[in-house]
């Protein structure tokens, strides 16, 4: 269970407000689409969940308890760039997960313990259909597999919340309604909370269960940084069966 | 209408000639001045023909020297690598060291990173007599001049290396559940490892001149020792060849650092990007 509970979050930079009065009551499982036009705190809003920076006012809960105060195996995240280790093969990149868990040291497993860490993540690599490039590095992938290991290493740790930011934003439209697939099959098998910024509204209400709009309602024309984004839309999609399936309130 | 300039690349061959160019000109031109001047005055010293070059080698480098009865060449040779190996090996450990805690840990950054700035400024050479006076005439001043000379530059650029590790790889790392340690140890040594390789080679020659200059004021042995041992007496058969061979030495190690990085750095080679 992950129940996300967002109580008047103010989040101030300076002089300048990016969020502000952002109340929320997202029930476990839920789907949540992020969207809205750029510069409206959709990303520091994701931020914030990660626990990356902290707000200047008000509180993020998790089932009640107050969010660590770092990033965490329980919060998974899949970014728009830099997603996966340059260094490590796609089998090295998903694996790192379990070898951060189990050999505090070294940061690395061998021998039998390597090899039974690698049965395991199998079955993730093959979910996202990058069976075949086990051994490449990143570099010898395209966009949308780079994306796909990114979310596979994500995974591994079994997180109960999953923040992405617009993950599928570089991609071309085939290869996205191909991630979109992948995305919903995954979440509907790990039943994750999903938070997911997006420029594509179409994107936003295809997957999400929930579509979060974030803009600034208040305008001060002689000092346009007074206000902030709120949420102004706060939308849960009741009439998508799966939901009904998924999220428990 | 013939290409620009700027559009027309040489073959291979073609490449390989214009690169032998300037090297052939180089020794053309000794050829001539230095038979010219031998015509004229036999025992000019300057710039000594390839036969009297050649049999000074041969007594450098085979045969024992009569007063110390060492081979000089390797003697000079195996002293200032050990020096120059020594300070190579410190000033790279204290930069990977200082370096990834400055670029990675706030803490160390807010504490050392104000203090290397200042230390980088200070002339190495300024402080050598200082140097002599604390560790003595011996190998240590020659190894802590090194030190000196390129270490804050490694520490200052292996942090900067850090730094420029994208937020978003370390933030996933912390997802992962990865601790500080894990993360110096999986993501940010095999990520800087390359550019560590590059700037010691960028270092290479900062760390002959230190050495050199050590030795050319106070050593017993050493390549720049022999070179200016034997100015005195405008020995240029003896200090062309140790020129030219601390060259050789110099492309080697860096030849060497070159493969290095390749081998164990496959990620560099593989994939488009």
């Amino acid at each position: 269970m992950s129940r996300v509970t967002v109580d008047n979050l103010w989040m101030e930079y300076g002089e300048q407000v990016v969020l502000e009065r952002v109340s929320l009551e997202i029930p476990s499982g839920e789907f949540c689409a992020l969207v809205g036009p750029s510069g409206c705190g959709k990303t520091t809003f994701l931020r914030l969940l990660l626990a990356m920076e902290r707000p200047t006012k008000g509180s993020i809960r998790i089932d009640g308890q107050p969010l660590a105060r770092e990033p965490g195996p329980d919060r998974g995240v899949v970014f728009q760039r830099y997603s996966a280790y340059a260094h490590l093969t796609v089998e090295e990149n998903v694996v790192l997960g379990l070898e951060f868990a189990r050999a505090p040291l070294l940061g690395r497993l061998f021998g039998a313990k390597k090899r039974q860490a690698l049965d395991e993540v199998r079955a993730t690599i093959d979910a996202v259909g990058l069976d075949h490039a086990r051994t490449k590095y990143p570099a010898e992938l395209s966009g949308g597999m780079q994306q796909r290991l990114s979310i596979a290493q994500a995974l591994v740790r079994k997180p109960r919340i999953l923040l992405m930011d617009e993950p599928f934003g570089a991609l071309d439209p085939g290869t996205k309604a191909q991630m979109h697939d992948l995305v919903r099959q995954l979440w509907r098998a790990e039943k994750m909370t999903v938070f997911m910024v997006t420029h594509d509204i179409q994107e936003g209400f295809g997957l999400g269960t929930r579509v979060l709009a974030f803009d600034k309602v208040r305008h001060d024309p002689d000092a346009p940084e007074a206000y902030g984004a709120t949420i102004t839309l706060n939308l849960p999609l009741d009439d998508k069966p799966e939901r009904a399936e998924i999220v428990h309130a | 209408m013939g290409r620009r300039i700027i559009n027309r690349h040489p073959g291979k061959g073609s490449a390989l000639f214009w690169g032998a160019l300037p090297f052939l000109a180089v020794l053309a031109l000794y050829v001539i001045f230095s038979a010219l001047r031998l015509a004229e005055n036999p025992n000019d010293k300057l710039l000594p023909a390839f036969s009297t070059i050649a049999d000074t080698i041969i007594r450098l480098a085979f045969t024992a020297d009569s007063r110390s009865g060492q081979i000089l060449l390797w003697a000079d040779t195996l002293s200032s690598l050990t020096r120059l190996g020594l300070g190579l090996l410190v000033s790279t450990l204290l930069g990977l060291l200082l370096g990834v805690g400055t670029g990675l840990i706030p803490y160390v950054r807010a504490g050392l990173s104000p203090f290397v700035a200042v230390l980088s400024l200070i002339p190495p050479m300024a402080v050598l007599p200082i140097l002599f006076i604390v560790f003595g005439l011996d190998e240590l001043s020659k190894v802590v001049l090194i030190v000196i000379g390129i270490a804050p530059f490694l520490v200052r650029d292996l942090a900067m290396r850090v730094e420029a590790i994208p937020t978003e790889l370390v933030i996933k790392a912390q997802t992962l559940g990865a601790g500080t340690w894990q993360i110096i140890v999986r993501l940010v040594l095999p990520t800087v490892w390359p550019k560590l390789l590059d700037s010691v080679r960028l270092s290479l020659g900062p760390a002959w001149l230190f050495l050199i200059s050590a030795e050319a004021i106070a050593a017993q042995d050493g390549l720049g020792y022999r070179i200016f041992l034997v100015r005195r007496y405008l020995a240029m058969d003896v200090i062309l060849p140790y020129v030219a061979w601390i060259t050789l030495l110099a492309f080697c190690m860096d030849w060497l650092l070159r493969a290095a990085n390749r081998r164990f750095c496959p990620w560099l080679e593989r994939g488009a990007s």
